[in-house]
């Protein structure tokens, strides 16, 4: 049975017994200058949990203040900084770079069978991109921090704050390289690398969602670099882009930046979908249901995606029919967005379903997207979203989406593939207490903004009338324990490296090809080159009966 | 500055209080019912499924079915067509809210770090409070003198960016003669938060009153002296001009009634009715030396009465 298997069923011959990626070389500067896509996916895994620790930290400093109506911690010039450096860290720190860097690149080229990456030296640079962009917005907070939100806005950005713009933006656009060159590497891969018998439709669909990750990140992060380029330029050189004083539009900045912000929200969730994909499948222990559906629904995502930008900004001043079509467009992400939906479900009918931690991840992304997604719907409407515009309403919509749906994928991802990694199972009660805080936590915080928002309570307020604050104090008090909830995961996780029982090569009985060498793999992958004759998620004949 | 509480409609929203408001909550509770049915929906199968195809042995059959094509196209065709449907809900409402009547009375809106000031037909200007008549469509014609603001009143259910170098305008007919709040819903800066406003909604004949007078509804006008001290305040003489000797930005008032004053081109002044007038008028014509000539004109901005308030309080500051 393959949830028993041992190295010596796999095959391995006496000689890379005992032997894998994580000891073949050993020091320092083995991981600084390696190329293996196993090593870069864990540096890259460290750095974007110290990112999320770093947004965490600001969040839970963030709901600390909005305890009480007026001052509770902090003045107000450091709550600015605090939700910007929170949105920052979180979007280009950790979410963007969450699920492909660190979970893709390690099992994208495990999962078509190939060695590595088809560039596995600029894999190394995007990492060594993504640390120096990491250190400007780091250095952005020592020399005076951010206070301009994380979308910039000028004329606010460009020539009124005070604080470390320049850094930060440098560091952001420093880091839309790395983004790009990680969607190159993959679409690369992905054409040229699968495995003999590995064809498209026989690719798990973690990899659709990846390659239509990817091909948004290399079109529409060009768009963001060049925006943020202008804006230093306008904010050094007062060159009069966006600022109306010097003959700009601070409109068409809204413009640039949601043209790619917006593309960047399924960088975010287009991952997130994959994984749980992999996790239903897994633990229904049947083929998913419409395979061909959920791949072409992420691609269709990702075209939809380039076309809704303008919903951000119906009350901008853009003129009407554009705020009209936007909308009208803003709809058809909703389509494949319910096929996936549906799909997964139909993927749980008839399966054979075992609740391990990341299945409860898995279902709990059922859950909350189920939540994101609706309550996308009210925004989409012209006149709703006249009034829910700018309000708590988005805040939790959008947490719902990327906090309730992609980390909570991340994590369950990272449970699900934790002893593949690592090569060490954790302990799983723990890990289900952490998942139920989390779990509980977050929707404690942040249902409650929902009521928020449509009661009327504004985005990005330091001071709020005293009316909102029992709902404020009671967000707050569901932060701490969504904080504690991660705690006792990580606490768990870090645990497991070294207490953990060893893994064996497939602990979840899964029908995908990472799974078929050891864990933790070799630095090969595979002894030898795998030859897949099986449809996604079939499994050989004797077993399924 | 103390504003009343928004009133709460219902659990979600706060009452509506404008002829808008009304149509927007509709499309609000259609577009509610139908994501609660949704839900129910996505969730009861989960919830069934998983309790139903719990694994019972590692041998469990489990379903050959792949793919269903006319599952498929069914659940790609029924949500397309009622997205389709929301949009047109959604495009109704906002064209009312997007078109203003032609008989709208236009009060000109400026925002700035951090405060708003509203300019009436005749000239009258009020600062963070909007007066509105009741039952006659009112419209912003705004424009920001910095950064990026937004105007959001929550009991209209209004909402437009207020930008630098370009007119935005919203308009909304107050059905409710009582106050409201107005919030700056656009991130402005570090006074963001406090950058909000009182709307005074009232009766047309009471608007008419305090358009002439100054007067609000059940105000009696003040002794002269008495408004003096509430414009100097409201009016920001006080970030200027201290009452207790102190040197701010311009001489204080402190004894300035009377006195003596040396003007930067060597002559001298004695403080009396036509100085003050003259200098609320025309600032710059007489600076006292050692002052910065930063005054800005009050001319159109004060009434006559105003004028002679002030006089009659500046009398009273010893």
């Amino acid at each position: 049975m393959a949830n028993t298997a041992t190295v010596d069923e796999l095959g391995h011959s006496p000689e890379v017994r005992g032997k894998n990626y994580l000891n073949q070389t050993a020091g320092v500067w083995s991981w600084l200058t390696t190329v293996d896509h196993k090593r870069i996916g864990i540096m890259y895994l460290v750095s974007v949990l110290v990112g999320f620790g770093l947004g965490g930290i600001f969040a839970l400093l963030v709901r600390l203040e909005l305890l009480t109506a007026k001052k509770t911690i902090m003045d107000a010039s450091q709550y600015n900084q605090a939700f910007t450096l929170h949105g920052a860290a979180m979007v280009f720190l950790f979410i963007i770079p969450s699920i492909p860097a660190s979970l893709g690149n390690f099992f994208l080229p495990l999962m078509i069978g190939a060695k590595d990456v088809a560039f596995p030296r600029l894999n190394l640079l995007s990492l060594y991109l993504y640390w120096i962009g990491a250190i400007f917005m780091l250095a952005a907070i020592v020399t005076g921090g951010v206070d301009t939100g994380w979308t910039f806005y000028v004329p606010y950005a460009s020539g009124v704050s005070t604080t470390s713009v320049i850094s930060a933006t440098f560091g952001v656009f420093v880091m839309g390289f790395s983004s790009i060159l990680t969607g190159l590497n993959f679409i690369v891969t992905l054409h040229k690398l699968r495995a003999p018998g590995m064809s498209w439709y026989r690719m798990p669909l973690f990899l659709w969602s990846l390659y239509a990750t990817s091909i948004i990140q290399v079109l529409a992060t060009p768009v963001l670099g060049i925006t943020l380029l202008l804006l230093i330029f306008e904010r050094a050189f007062h060159i009069g882009i966006f600022d109306p004083t010097l003959g700009g539009d601070p409109v068409l900045f809204q413009h640039f930046f949601w043209f790619y912000s917006h593309p960047a929200v399924y960088i975010m969730i287009l991952p997130g979908m994959g994984v749980a994909t992999e996790i239903l499948a897994t633990n229904s222990q049947r083929r998913v249901f419409g395979y061909k559906a959920i791949a072409f629904s992420s691609v269709a995502i990702a075209l939809v995606s380039f076309l809704v930008w303008g919903h951000h900004m119906f009350v901008s001043g853009q003129s009407e029919l554009s705020s009209a079509i936007f909308s009208f467009l803003t709809f058809f992400v909703a389509i494949p967005s319910g096929v996936k939906m549906f799909n997964w479900l139909g993927t749980l009918w008839g399966g054979s379903i075992r609740f391990t931690v990341p299945m409860l991840y898995g279902i709990a992304f059922l859950f909350l997207f189920g939540i994101g997604g609706l309550t996308g719907l009210f925004l989409g409407m012209l006149s709703v979203d006249l009034h829910l515009h700018d309000t708590y309403f988005v805040v939790a919509h959008f947490h719902y989406v990327m906090m309730g749906s992609t980390a909570i994928a991340f994590f369950g991802g990272l449970h699900h593939w934790w002893p593949k990694m690592t090569g060490k199972m954790y302990d799983e009660k723990l890990a289900r207490v952490g998942f139920a805080l989390t779990f509980i936590g977050f929707n404690w915080t942040f249902f409650t903004q929902f009521i928020l928002g449509t009661r009327g309570m504004p985005r990005r307020y330091y001071n709020y009338l005293d009316q909102y604050q029992p709902l404020h104090a009671f967000s707050t008090y569901g932060s701490w324990v969504l904080g504690l909830g991660f705690l006792i995961t990580f606490i768990c996780l870090a645990r497991s490296l070294k207490t953990g029982a060893p893994a064996p090569a497939n602990p979840w009985d899964s029908a995908t090809l990472e799974w078929q060498t050891q864990s933790p793999p070799i630095t090969e992958n595979f002894e030898k080159a795998p030859i897949v004759t099986l449809d996604a998620y079939e499994r050989p004949a004797e077993e399924t009966a | 500055m103390r504003l009343d509480p928004i009133e709460l409609g219902s659990f979600w929203m706060p009452k509506q209080s404008s002829t808008i408001a009304q149509e927007i909550d509709t499309a609000w509770y259609i577009v509610y019912w139908l994501d609660v049915v949704m839900f129910v929906g996505l969730m009861v199968p989960l919830a069934y499924f998983m309790y139903r195809y719990k694994r019972r042995t590692a041998k469990d059959k489990v379903s050959d079915v792949t793919h269903s094509t006319t599952l498929e196209i069914t659940w790609t065709i029924i949500p397309s067509i009622m997205v389709i449907g929301l949009f047109f809900v959604g495009l109704s409402g906002w064209m009312k809210a997007m078109v203003a009547p032609g008989n709208a009375l236009e009060i000109r809106t400026t925002a700035e770090m951090y405060m708003w000031t509203f300019t009436y037909p005749n000239g009258n200007v009020s600062v963070n409070e909007l007066v509105v008549p009741k039952g006659q469509p009112v419209k912003l014609i705004m424009s920001s003198k910095d950064v990026l603001h937004s105007f959001f009143v929550p009991e209209f259910r209004v909402k437009q960016d207020v930008v630098p170098g370009t007119y935005t305008t919203v308009w909304f007919e107050a059905t409710e003669n009582r106050d409201t709040i107005l919030f700056c819903t656009e991130y402005c800066g570090v006074g963001h938060s406090d950058m909000m406003a009182r709307v005074r909604v009232m009766e047309k004949a009471d608007y008419d009153t305090w358009q002439e007078t100054g007067l609000m509804p059940g105000e009696k006008p003040l002794p002269p002296a008495e408004l003096g001290k509430k414009l100097y305040a409201t009016r920001s003489c006080n970030t200027c001009h201290s009452l207790d000797g102190s040197r701010i930005q311009g001489p204080t008032f402190k004894g300035v009634f009377g006195r003596t004053e040396q003007i930067a081109d060597g002559t001298s002044v004695k403080v009396d009715e036509n100085y003050i007038r003259e200098s609320l008028l025309e600032p710059n014509k007489k600076v006292v030396s050692g002052y910065p000539a930063v005054m800005p004109t009050y001319k159109g901005l004060l009434k006559e009465t105003d004028i002679d308030a002030l006089i009659a309080y500046l009398k009273t500051v010893q």
